[in-house]
């Protein structure tokens, strides 16, 4: 109770101090906030690209359709299968007209469908790395009436490469945003601790035990970051709404992402706090 | 209650600055602590409130001994011995009643109980009518006063004070003493640091331990014994 009395206090009394740290605390962030709708929709890009991937079976004219629907059932067995779909020679054609526009001449041409019945078979998330759709494009090469199957080895292989480029970088800048954030925090922290350095002497000095110093500010602290954390999460949103406006249209990031942002500055401010009062504690 | 065993206190940079000290202090003593500055007064209290550790030798004081207390273990030192100083240590931009309400919060006490204290001590010190003065307002004689009154907050059994005249003129100076005799009456040992020999001698009563150059010089009570020298 005396805690969160003297933290309330010590917030009434120097509301400037408090709204300063917290302001460095939300610059802190909002790099780290604008890193993350980066990374986001970087993600998120990918990811769709990433939804496209699929392998193609074509089949051989003469395949009888008791053999594609065991085709069918062998392959929905797959654990990296999601989904399969018959395209017949039919379909394709039309497909083709309708997604090949410029090609619509040579199409009207045709005394025959040159075009081969398919399967597209999409698969399941985790499994459309290249080791993965090689090998699922391996297994249909089996049955004599699969003539062909594509997958689009070379995109694959590159997209695969973007994604973990991608990861790295994230993981990379992501650390090192993380880590100049929290030196920031924690300076931001200690010179509002400073400034309170007197009260910790003359506590230590009436006895009161480690703990008791600490507490209030240990909230304070974890108050001044979650304060940071909500301003960073307001700015980068505002800098989210200017860029989707004027620029190009961005995704928000999940709130699960804001809060953990804000609990992070929380906890951040609970650490440097910590730390911070620690120094003092000795010299009395 | 108070036992100084042939401690010697180094500092990196500064040297020696006590140098193999041994005194003893009984229960409702009050003891003078003087010497040129550097002598050695201040770090001997510091060493009593257990602030520093010495280099060598051992301090018992209120049961607890420098080599066995632990630095989490300082606070239960720190409810039997209180301190003053001659810069008051007060914090600034509140009243003399929060100042001293402040310290006895620390030990848990109600809310109740803390505003009938803080005025009790308040009223000891003389200072009833200014509880609601910020420190600023108030003068040096007052200022110390109040510090008196946070350190009387645990009830110590042993008041520490260094140089707390230092700052005061020879009025409020007085007033201190007189707050100090007080106490000591009702059974509180008190160890004051002066350099003030005209304090000292004003007081012949008062036991007196000489320091010079970090060592025990002279110790009114010792055997041997002769009057203060002139020149302190």
């Amino acid at each position: 109770m005396h805690a969160i009395r003297e933290a309330v206090n010590a917030v009434r009394r120097a509301p400037f101090l408090t709204l300063l740290s917290a302001a460095m605390v939300a610059l802190a962030l909002y790099v780290v906030g604008l890193f993350g709708v980066a990374t986001y929709n970087l993600h998120q890009a990918l990811q769709r690209i990433e939804e496209r991937v699929e392998v193609v079976a074509y089949l051989r004219d003469g395949a009888r359709p008791s053999e594609i629907t065991v085709l069918e059932d062998d392959v929905l067995r797959m654990d990296e299968v999601r989904g399969v779909r018959f395209v017949s020679r039919e379909d394709a054609l039309e497909a083709a007209r309708r997604d090949l526009p410029e090609f619509e001449e040579l199409f009207v041409g045709l005394d025959v469908n040159p075009l081969p019945a398919s399967l597209e078979i999409e698969l399941m998330e985790g499994f459309r790395t290249p080791a993965s759709v090689a090998r699922v494009a391996e297994r249909l090469t089996i049955y004599p009436f699969v003539e062909d199957v594509r997958y689009g080895q070379e995109w694959v292989d590159r997209l695969f490469l973007l994604q973990r480029i991608g990861a790295l970088t994230t993981t990379v800048l992501g650390g090192a945003f993380a880590v100049v954030a929290a030196l920031i925090i924690g300076t931001a922290i200690r010179i509002a601790i400073f400034a309170r350095r007197e009260e910790i002497y003359v506590m230590r000095l009436v006895g009161a035990t480690n703990g008791f110093v600490r507490r209030p500010f240990l909230l304070e602290g974890a108050f001044t970051g979650a304060l940071g954390g909500l301003l960073a999460a307001g700015i980068t949103w505002v800098s989210y709404q200017l860029v989707s406006r004027a620029i190009f249209r961005l995704e928000w990031i999940p709130v699960s992402w804001v809060l953990a942002g804000i609990a992070g500055g929380a906890l951040f401010g609970l650490l440097a706090s910590g730390l911070a009062v620690r120094r003092y504690l000795k010299e009395v | 209650m108070i036992r100084f065993s042939k401690v010697t206190k180094v500092y990196p940079r500064r040297g020696k600055a006590l140098d193999d000290v041994s005194f003893q202090v009984e229960k409702g003593e009050f003891v003078f602590i003087t010497g040129h500055s550097g002598s050695g007064k201040s770090t001997t209290l510091r060493l009593l409130h257990l602030a520093e550790r010495p280099s060598e030798g051992e301090i018992r004081i209120c049961g607890f001994s420098s080599a066995l207390t632990s630095d989490r273990e300082l606070w239960k030192v720190r409810r039997r011995v209180g301190m003053v100083f001659q810069d008051f240590r007060l914090l600034p931009g509140r009243t003399a009643r929060d100042n001293v309400e402040f310290a006895l919060e620390v030990t848990g006490n109600r809310r109740g109980e803390i505003v009938a204290r803080a005025n009790r001590l308040l009223a000891q010190v003389g200072l009833a009518g200014k509880a609601g003065a910020r420190v600023e307002e108030l003068s040096g004689g007052e200022q110390q006063r109040v510090a008196i009154a946070r350190a009387l907050a645990n009830e110590p059994q042993v008041l520490l004070a260094d140089e707390p005249t230092g700052n005061l003129d020879e009025r409020a100076s007085r007033g201190v003493l007189d707050l100090f005799r007080e106490l000591n009456a009702s059974g509180m040992a008190i160890l004051m640091a002066t350099h003030d020999l005209e304090l000292v001698r004003a007081h012949p009563s008062i036991r007196l331990l000489e320091l010079s150059e970090g060592r025990l010089a002279f110790d009114s009570v010792a055997p041997d014994a002769s009057p203060v020298q002139e020149g302190v």
